[in-house]
């Protein structure tokens, strides 16, 4: 059920806070067992805020299922990894925690993702498999895997993710639920777990367009303790939702539509902007020039950053400690080789690598300048269109397993998504109808909107309009 | 000019991370076909391009000199793994003389 049809019964009466934590509570132990979102929840403090919500604020009452990268006081916050998994709990709240209380929702459960954010399959998980919802033998996309199949098999009614390189995008789309990505600096990042500082963002999984706008309004703004979320107002993303997109611009980039991308997805995403054209949007034909090196750009700056960001798991102040260590330099070494998983270990060898005296220019100064030319590509588009439509994955969701030894073609799987992040701009999955894809039956698609940098407001519209479309028989 | 060679146990110790010879085995060709792959970058004319490091134009903002509250020293050492005396202990760092 949706956030907004709770609210109405809310008010009307006709269920409380507390009923509907129950029933997900109830959801979670019957149901739960065969997916493996949930890392763990709190029923008992969940129902003590509860008691207390105030229902006339725009949130209230409403539960909301957190990835286990975002801390929450008092609760564990193990980045589905197996250093933090022993016995930390949070001294503090995100900004995101505080505010989504600030409009009456109640933090509600701990979602598996893949280690420290890395990845895109929840498969790299130190601690369990999720599976998705639509077919149990598939991943649910990641690395907010968790809080998507949630939402997806309804033992969540909306949860928050966080995206690096697509990791709300790509899991909605392979779950069919809605997931936003906001742009760089629209959300506080102070309680996220930093993967990779210029390209993390908190955003939104929600079953509706409009779901997804209630809770970035209660969470967008300027935060003093995150010098990068910009002291911007955030307009209200509600009032022009439902205003249509006849006589928009949408560019098609003609760089995601080549080979490698499966013919089901091809043929819902152009369906879906078909759909759009028919309710008067104009469909322009555009190019990314530089779509073909991003790949490469960000899998060079985000193992970088995170090499940097994960020198702060030492075993010293929190976390694994290695036990019996030679020296202090043993201590850290030990630590990290136990509390780490493959992925984590793979991207902090090559951030480390990239970053080193000799390969720094090579690599990483030259990713950064192409990052440059992947931004300027979108700022070139947004002269012509008011945003850009494509796939949010080449393939919906694949066998679990699949990708076991070979990072690469993983990567390369995240394509359509990541550019978002170079560039710091806002983008959306929604939706898009089904596909058989490798033996599997009505697999989820999504459609993904790209819009200029604090361009949510836009974006949710055209999502709602696709959303709308899509809903209607053809 | 880079090369898709790398010296994981080298890197690694740089990092601060101890590798079995297992992992040393499967992330060798692993990392070796990522920067491969990442070779492309290097065929680009970037010659005169401003690099992005961040992609919001926001820099080096500072915060309001105001006292507030922080978090309590209980706050900040109830996840140390070992701690004595209100302090995180540690191994000992310095040599005897």
């Amino acid at each position: 059920m949706s956030i907004s049809t709770l609210r109405q019964q809310l008010l009307a009466g006709e269920t409380t806070p507390s009923a509907i934590l129950e029933r997900l509570a109830g959801d979670i132990a019957d149901h739960d067992r065969q997916i493996g979102a949930y890392l763990c929840h709190d029923l008992e403090s969940a129902l003590a805020e509860a008691a207390a919500a105030n229902l006339s604020l725009p949130l209230g009452g409403i539960p909301i299922a957190i990835k286990d990268n975002i801390n929450v006081l008092g609760q564990p916050c193990t980045c589905g990894s197996k250093f933090l998994s022993e016995n930390y709990r949070s001294p503090y709240d995100a900004t995101v925690i505080r505010k989504l209380r600030a409009a009456g929702a109640i933090p509600f459960g701990r979602m598996n993702m893949d280690e420290f954010a890395m990845g895109s399959s929840t498969e790299n998980s130190a601690l369990q498999t999720t599976r998705n919802p639509h077919d149990t033998g598939r991943i649910p996309g990641g690395s907010s895997g968790g809080s998507a199949a949630a939402v997806a098999a309804g033992s969540a009614i909306a949860a928050l993710g966080s995206d690096t390189g697509g990791s709300i995008r790509q899991p909605a789309s392979h779950c069919g639920v809605v997931g936003l990505k906001p742009s760089y600096g629209r959300v506080s990042r102070y309680g996220l777990v930093a993967f990779a500082s210029s390209l993390d963002q908190i955003g939104p999984l929600t079953r509706t367009v409009e779901d997804a706008a209630l809770i970035l309004q209660a969470i967008a703004g300027f935060d003093p303790a995150d010098s990068t979320s910009l002291d911007v107002p955030a307009p209200d993303y509600l009032t022009e939702i439902n205003a249509g997109v006849k006589g928009m611009k949408l560019g098609v980039p003609r760089e995601y539509f080549g080979g490698g991308i499966d013919p089901g997805v091809r043929k819902n995403v152009e369906e879906a902007i078909q759909r759009l054209a028919a309710q008067g949007a104009d469909i322009i034909e555009i190019s990314l020039p530089h779509t073909e090196h991003a790949v490469a750009t960000y899998y060079v700056i985000a193992p970088a950053e995170a090499s940097s960001n994960l020198a702060r798991f030492d075993g010293i102040r929190y976390g694994h400690r290695a036990a019996n260590p030679a020296d202090i330099l043993d201590l850290y070494k030990k630590s990290r080789e136990e509390g780490f998983g493959p992925e984590v270990k793979r991207r902090i060898i090559l951030g480390t690598y990239v970053l080193s005296s000799g390969y720094y220019d090579a690599y990483y100064g030259r990713a950064q300048k192409i990052r440059t030319l992947i931004r300027r590509d979108f700022e070139d588009a947004f002269q012509k269109v008011d945003a850009i439509v494509s796939p949010v994955a080449p393939t919906p969701a694949r066998r679990l397993g699949a990708y076991a030894d070979d990072p690469l073609h993983e990567y390369l799987s995240d394509i359509f998504t990541l550019s978002a992040n170079l560039a710091g701009i806002p983008g959306i999955s929604v939706p898009c109808g089904l596909s058989d894809f490798d033996g599997g039956r009505n697999l989820p698609t999504g459609l993904q909107i790209l819009g200029p940098h604090l361009g949510e407001a836009k974006l949710l519209q055209i999502a709602r309009a696709a959303e709308l479309a899509s809903a209607r028989p053809a | 000019m880079p090369h898709s060679h790398i010296d994981v146990r080298y890197v690694a110790n740089l990092a601060r991370l101890e590798l079995s010879d297992d992992e040393v085995a499967v992330f060798q060709p692993q990392l070796e076909a990522i920067l491969r792959h990442a070779e492309a970058l290097t065929r680009l004319d970037v010659a005169g391009i401003e690099p992005t490091a961040h992609p919001a134009p926001v820099f080096g903002r500072m915060r309001d000199d105001v006292p507030h509250q922080s978090l309590t020293p209980a706050a900040l050492l109830q996840n140390a793994p070992d701690q004595a005396q209100g302090q995180i202990r540690v191994p000992k760092v310095v040599t005897d003389a």
